[in-house]
């Protein structure tokens, strides 16, 4: 597999740039089979509990329609600052228990249906894919005539799933905006993203968006995360400690080891 | 014949605690125990960094047998459930995230504990006479810890657990005649199946833990006999105390080393707990991305690659080209990679033991073979086709793979370090061993 990460100078500025840019000037390449595309940085915090309650928030309003999160319960979302009331009154749409995991109210069979297979589990899938990627992939959509939906997405060829943030992020087509050297002689063109028809939202707060979502989504993977380097520290400085008694320990009893 | 009882013996702590230990001691051989294990053996006082690892190994293996029953308490070993009660581990269970992690991540640390004691019976050639049942049991501990990761890896029953479970069975298939009815006896199904994951829970949980435990006892019964080997592999027994009658250059066992393992263990637990807590996927090398995809037997893993400590053995599988129309050369190369192992102690005819007085040749040799190893398991991690291809033009060789060819070479050094062995031991011009052991 080759990589085109830093082939070419625009590549290399662009993950320089900031992150609102970066959304509108995805360099594109032709041969997208072969190649790796380069990942934006998502500027995800598990500290921000004000970012993990507005992603949970779109993740309900707009990925649980159709995707499950079949090994997260509801009632876990107390860990992210929220009282019961709150995931109650705001986030609970299929049922009404607490203990329940987070189910779409889409049936499987109407989704084979439909999309051609049942939409995966999201529970775990920032620790498939990784943030960077999720946060790559949903601003990656573009108009694609060719596909099923209508939709294709940069890195995620022939996705089945439509572009359902479309109407936020406004519609995206694959432009030709120059030419370039290609491996041979002939000249290749440069593919990018551009906002064909514009959404609700801004390309700054489109980003902001799909940052808490992608946020929620790397806690969602592994609630404990957080926790885990916390009382790492402690159990690291207790080690810290440990280690110098027993090494005194140790030269103490071999003092007289000659 | 008269029945006479044991003699008493004096209580060696006072009070209550003395009392106890001599009405057992009268029905239990306890102090005998104690001394033989620990107060009167007599180990050599020159170990160095690598002698930290055999009771390191032994620290890891009580902590997975301890963590594993913890997890086996909810744990599911059924198809339809597996991946789910993982989960259910690593969000419901209290703590069960971080006995969860301590499991998968001892997993890999043993392998790193047990690479690098077997790395110091090679260097100071602690499988020679009279430790050649000793190095044997060893081998056999490390098969059955590559079986024991082998079965625990299925478990979870995520993508990499399925696929790579049906990759090393379909290994089996390649065995001529019965190749096929074996693996199909050996997974319990046509397919890696639910009857698979049941059988592969109890050769888990129990029947390799049996007899993994039953020979880390023979192992450490016949370090016992034979006493252990040292960085400059001379026999302490040999320059005894002429008043006490033990070993010059040896200290018992406890207090010396039990305290020095202590230092060990403390760094050792730092590395694990900074694994456990700030890194548990070890970017992918100790939790595997696709893993946690539920096991799908109609989708197909672009990549499939085993655990890193399978890696070395991966690549040699792979390096093999089939020849009469079938796979069951690279089988055998793997297979015959782990039992050279066991010839170890007779290959070897060299007059010293320890590397320090070993000659160049010898040198030379051990440093190619560890260092084929380690680029044989970085090879078995990647795709045969990270290096690019060879020019089609050259002779031989043209338009392969050049890390297949790489590997096919390192293959080949690997098993020129053992079969070798005989002739270069011989030939080699060693240094003379000293009387006493070095500090």
């Amino acid at each position: 597999m080759k990589t085109t990460m830093f082939t070419s100078p625009g590549s290399l500025l662009r993950t320089l740039i900031a992150a609102p840019l970066a959304a509108l000037v995805l360099h594109a390449s032709p041969s997208l089979a072969n190649e790796t595309v380069a990942l934006d940085h998502a500027p995800i915090n598990l500290k921000d509990q004000a970012s993990l309650q507005r992603g949970a928030r779109n993740f309900v309003n707009y990925c649980l329609n159709c995707h499950n999160a079949a090994y997260m319960r509801y009632s876990a979302l107390t860990q992210i600052g929220l009282t019961e009331q709150q995931i109650k009154d705001n986030l609970m749409f299929t049922t009404d228990k607490l203990g329940e995991p987070m189910i779409s109210a889409l049936d499987p069979k109407d989704a084979k249906e439909w999309f051609g297979g049942v939409p995966p589990d999201l529970t775990l899938v920032s620790r498939v894919r990784g943030a960077d990627w999720l946060y790559t992939f949903l601003r990656s959509f573009h108009r694609d005539d060719a596909s099923p939906t209508g939709w294709n997405n940069r890195i995620f060829p022939a996705v089945a799933m439509p572009h359902v943030l479309h109407d936020l992020q406004g519609t995206q087509v694959m432009a030709k905006v120059g030419e370039q050297k290609g491996h041979g002689e002939h000249m290749e063109p440069i593919m990018k993203l551009v906002i064909d028809r514009p959404g609700s939202m801004s390309a700054a707060e489109y980003d902001h968006f799909v940052a808490d979502l992608v946020n929620y989504l790397s806690y969602m993977g592994e609630p404990a995360q957080t926790q885990r380097s916390q009382l790492g520290v402690f159990v690291l400085f207790f080690l810290v400690i440990a280690f110098f008694v027993s090494l005194w320990l140790k030269h103490e009893y071999w003092k007289d080891v000659k | 014949m008269a029945y006479t009882p044991k003699p008493a013996i004096a209580p060696p702590v006072p009070g209550i605690v003395g009392k106890a230990i001599v009405w057992v001691d009268a029905r239990f051989p306890l102090v005998k125990l104690y001394k033989e294990q620990l107060t009167d053996y007599y180990a050599p006082k020159n170990f160095n960094f690598w002698y930290y690892f055999g009771s390191l190994a032994m620290l890891v293996l009580v902590m997975q047998i301890a963590t594993g029953i913890f997890l086996t308490m909810n744990y599911k070993p059924d198809a339809k459930l597996a991946f789910g009660s993982v989960e259910y581990i690593m969000r419901d269970v209290p703590w069960g995230w971080l006995i969860r992690y301590m499991h998968s991540t001892g997993a890999s640390l043993f392998f790193v504990v047990v690479y690098l004691h077997m790395m110091r019976g090679l260097m100071y050639g602690s499988y020679r006479k009279p430790r050649e049942l000793l190095w044997i049991f060893g081998c056999l501990i490390y098969l059955c810890l590559m079986a024991e990761a082998f079965f625990g890896y299925l478990l979870p029953w995520g993508q990499m657990s399925y696929w790579g479970a049906q990759v090393i069975i379909n290994l089996f298939s390649a065995i001529p005649i019965i190749g096929e009815d074996l693996s199909v006896w050996i997974r319990g199904d046509y397919n890696v199946g639910d009857a698979t994951l049941n059988r592969f829970f109890a050769f888990h949980v129990i029947a390799i833990p049996l007899v993994l435990l039953g020979l880390v006892a023979a192992h450490l019964m016949a370090l016992r006999e034979v006493g252990s080997n040292n960085p400059d592999g001379i026999e302490i027994k040999l320059t005894l105390d002429p008043k006490t009658g033990t070993p010059l250059d040896g200290i018992p066992f406890h207090p010396y080393y039990t305290v020095k393992d202590i230092v060990g263990v403390v760094v050792f637990l730092g590395v694990f707990t900074a694994i456990v807590f700030f890194s548990p996927e070890m970017g992918g090398y100790f939790l595997e991305a696709p893993n946690f995809v539920p096991a799908d037997p109609l989708k197909t893993p672009v990549h499939i690659a085993p655990v890193w400590y399978f890696t070395p053995f991966y690549a040699m599988l792979r390096a093999v080209p089939s020849y009469l129309g079938t796979q069951f050369w690279g089988v055998a190369v793997m297979g015959a990679a782990t039992m050279i192992l066991f010839a170890l102690p007779w290959l070897d005819r060299g007059k010293v033991k320890s590397v320090r007085y070993r000659g160049p040749i010898y040198k030379g040799f051990l440093t190619a073979f560890v260092i084929s190893f380690l680029i044989l398991g970085y090879l078995g991690v990647v795709p045969t086709t990270v290096w690019g291809q060879l020019p089609k033009g050259l002779p031989l060789v043209g338009g392969m793979d050049l890390a297949t060819l790489v590997a096919r070479i390192l293959t080949a050094v690997y098993f020129a370090f053992f079969i070798l062995m005989p002739w270069y031991t011989k030939k080699d011009k060693e240094l003379p061993e000293p009387q006493r052991v070095t500090v």
